[in-house]
């Protein structure tokens, strides 16, 4: 029997060059342990049938020893939004149900050459647009601490699979939080890398200047294997980047943005959590500095206009012609209408309909184009406080997760529980949600998570200092 | 205030098609967002305004193209109707 609670990547590995047990024994321990717990939980929206084909060639490839990685072997689970060649996938959306990708994205086929290998897809909400994976098509998924709950959004059901060990690391896409926050809800590890240091190819659009691909992992450690495996620039993606290599300093300084912990609807138990942090970084021999970003305040009003403003244009593409669901009408104009209608989920809708909006003559200037220029000091704000201090210090979230339904029916409300995640997309800096705690509402112990921001390509900075803070 | 005509103007934009019930819906709740966004409209836009300067070409070469009907297969084996190399739409002129 392998022990999956305590295993990591590392461990996994060695455990597969020394055969202590094959890639194969461990597929069908994760395989059996989504049988136990995935109808409960609602993270896979499908178990690929060749799993413990994929394993096999794993296995020669690791008795050969050679081109052996630390990901051969390793087990994955995968976002319903990024495309694996010859594979179902859907965005947890009916537009693309029975859509299958015809070509790899590039962090899949990094992975592949690496040999680790694929149980499944996991939920998420519809094109990534939420943060409770209650606008999937396919059922909310449930928090694995506490099943009364959202496990987080959209990246929810890689990081419900990670917490209840039905995978060994999962992918996931961030645009506004989609993987910090759900991180965050579950008690687990989840990076959002540099804007442009992982490829976008193959990860369907949401936010093209928001979205990036990043690991959600058990340790820090395992998030920094599967990032360096999945980074790099890519003729591909005209956005991607080699990302600057920062070395971590010994000693760090930390900024904490008070003023912009003053914002309204944090949870005294976030707040005093996030002052153990605080502490406990000092404690590790950490400067402590109060710095401001005064643009903050206005974060996520310019999300919430630049995002949707490129999801009704990426979304445009799904129009019931090239691919997906068809429904048919009388004439083209209502085979677009209705393919639309019943292909998208509300939320999907109302983001398009509000994008189409703020990007319509006579208000472009007034919302986009001034929402542009607020980016624009939202990102000197990081760069002047980054001149200062080498990582930035906030909660991931402003409350432990919430109930199922809880916020549902009131989209405004839910976008406010992105208010620490946003910033970092729109400045495009690299933040990591490590686990920070928990606390217990109703009986259940829930986790809360602390999020470190670091300038661009500092990604070496954030892993030294989390990991000090996990003790790993 | 965004009307309820302003709504069913832009979805037929966006070409999506609204429920009676959804366009008193979206009215409402798109309302909610814009009011809370409409608070861009305060802030005091410094000297950092132009958002084009930094961008550099970055596309390729228009160059060493695939051989022709290399990926036709894959691609239409995706579409939703299709009638022999070409994916099958109603007819737009009339």
């Amino acid at each position: 029997m392998i022990e999956l609670v305590k295993l990591t990547i590392e461990k996994a590995h060695a455990d597969l060059v020394s055969g202590a047990y094959s890639a194969v024994d461990l597929a069908k321990a994760y395989l059996a342990q989504i049988e136990k717990r995935n109808s409960e939980l609602n993270a896979y929206l499908e178990v690929f049938s060749d799993v413990l084909e994929q394993a096999r060639v794993a296995d020669e490839r690791l008795k050969s020893k050679k081109n052996v990685t630390k990901l051969t072997g390793i087990p994955f689970a995968i976002k319903d939004n990024i495309l694996i060649e010859g594979r179902r996938v859907s965005s947890a959306s009916k537009i693309l149900e029975g859509y299958v990708a015809t070509y790899d994205a590039t962090a899949i086929k990094k992975l592949k050459d690496a040999g680790a290998i694929f149980l499944g897809r996991v939920n998420m909400d519809e094109f990534a647009m939420g943060g409770s994976t209650e606008n999937s098509a396919y059922g909310v998924t449930k928090n694995p601490h506490d099943t009364t709950r959202v496990a987080g959004g959209s990246s929810g059901g890689s990081v419900a699979a990670m917490a209840a060990d039905l995978c060994l690391v999962a992918l996931g896409s961030d645009t506004g939080g989609s993987i910090r926050q759900p991180a965050a809800f579950c008690g687990v590890v989840g990076l959002k890398p540099t804007y442009g240091s992982v490829s976008r190819s193959g990860l369907m659009a949401m936010g093209s200047s928001l979205d990036v691909i990043g690991p959600i992992t058990k340790t820090v450690a395992d998030s920094e294997i599967v990032y360096q495996a999945i980074l790099g620039k890519d003729s591909l993606d005209s956005t991607s980047i080699d990302s600057p290599v920062v070395v971590s300093k010994k000693v760090l300084t930390f900024g904490i943005p008070r003023d912009f912990l003053k914002s309204d609807g944090i949870d005294a138990s976030v707040r005093e959590n996030f002052e153990q942090a605080v502490a406990h970084f000092k404690k590790l021999g950490h400067k402590i500095v109060d710095v401001s970003l005064p643009s903050l305040e206005y974060a996520l009003a310019t999300y919430y206009v630049l995002m949707p403003a490129e999801v009704s244009s990426n979304l445009s593409r799904f129009d019931g012609v090239k691919y997906g669901l068809r429904k048919e009408g009388a004439t083209l104009l209502d085979d677009y209408l209705k393919t639309r209608a019943e292909g998208f989920g509300a939320e999907a809708r109302r983001r398009i309909i509000l994008g189409t909006y703020v990007l319509s003559s006579g208000y472009y200037d007034a919302y986009y184009g001034r929402a542009c220029q607020v980016r624009n000091q939202i990102r000197a704000d990081f760069a002047r406080v980054f001149a200062e201090v080498d990582v930035i210090l906030t909660p991931t979230t402003p409350t432990p997760a919430f109930k199922i339904g809880e916020k549902s029916s009131n989209p405004l409300e839910m976008y406010l529980a992105d208010i620490f995640t946003v910033p970092i997309n729109l400045a495009g800096v690299p933040a990591i949600s490590i686990p920070s705690g928990t606390v217990t509402v109703d009986g259940k112990k829930l986790p809360l998570g602390v999020q470190l921001i670091g300038g661009h390509g500092a990604e070496a900075t954030l892993f030294s200092a989390s990991k000090q803070f996990l003790g790993e | 205030m965004i009307s309820k005509a302003e709504i069913e103007k832009l979805a037929s934009l966006s070409r999506v098609a609204l429920t009676p019930a959804e366009k008193d819906n979206f009215t409402t709740q798109i309302d909610a967002i814009l009011g809370y966004v409409d608070q861009l409209k305060k802030v005091s836009v410094q000297a950092v305004t132009d958002t084009a300067s930094a961008q550099v070409n970055v596309l390729r070469e228009d160059a060493n193209p695939h051989e022709p009907g290399k990926h036709t297969e894959a691609i239409l084996a995706v579409a939703p109707a299709k009638e022999g190399q070409y994916i099958k739409v109603k007819k737009i002129i009339g």
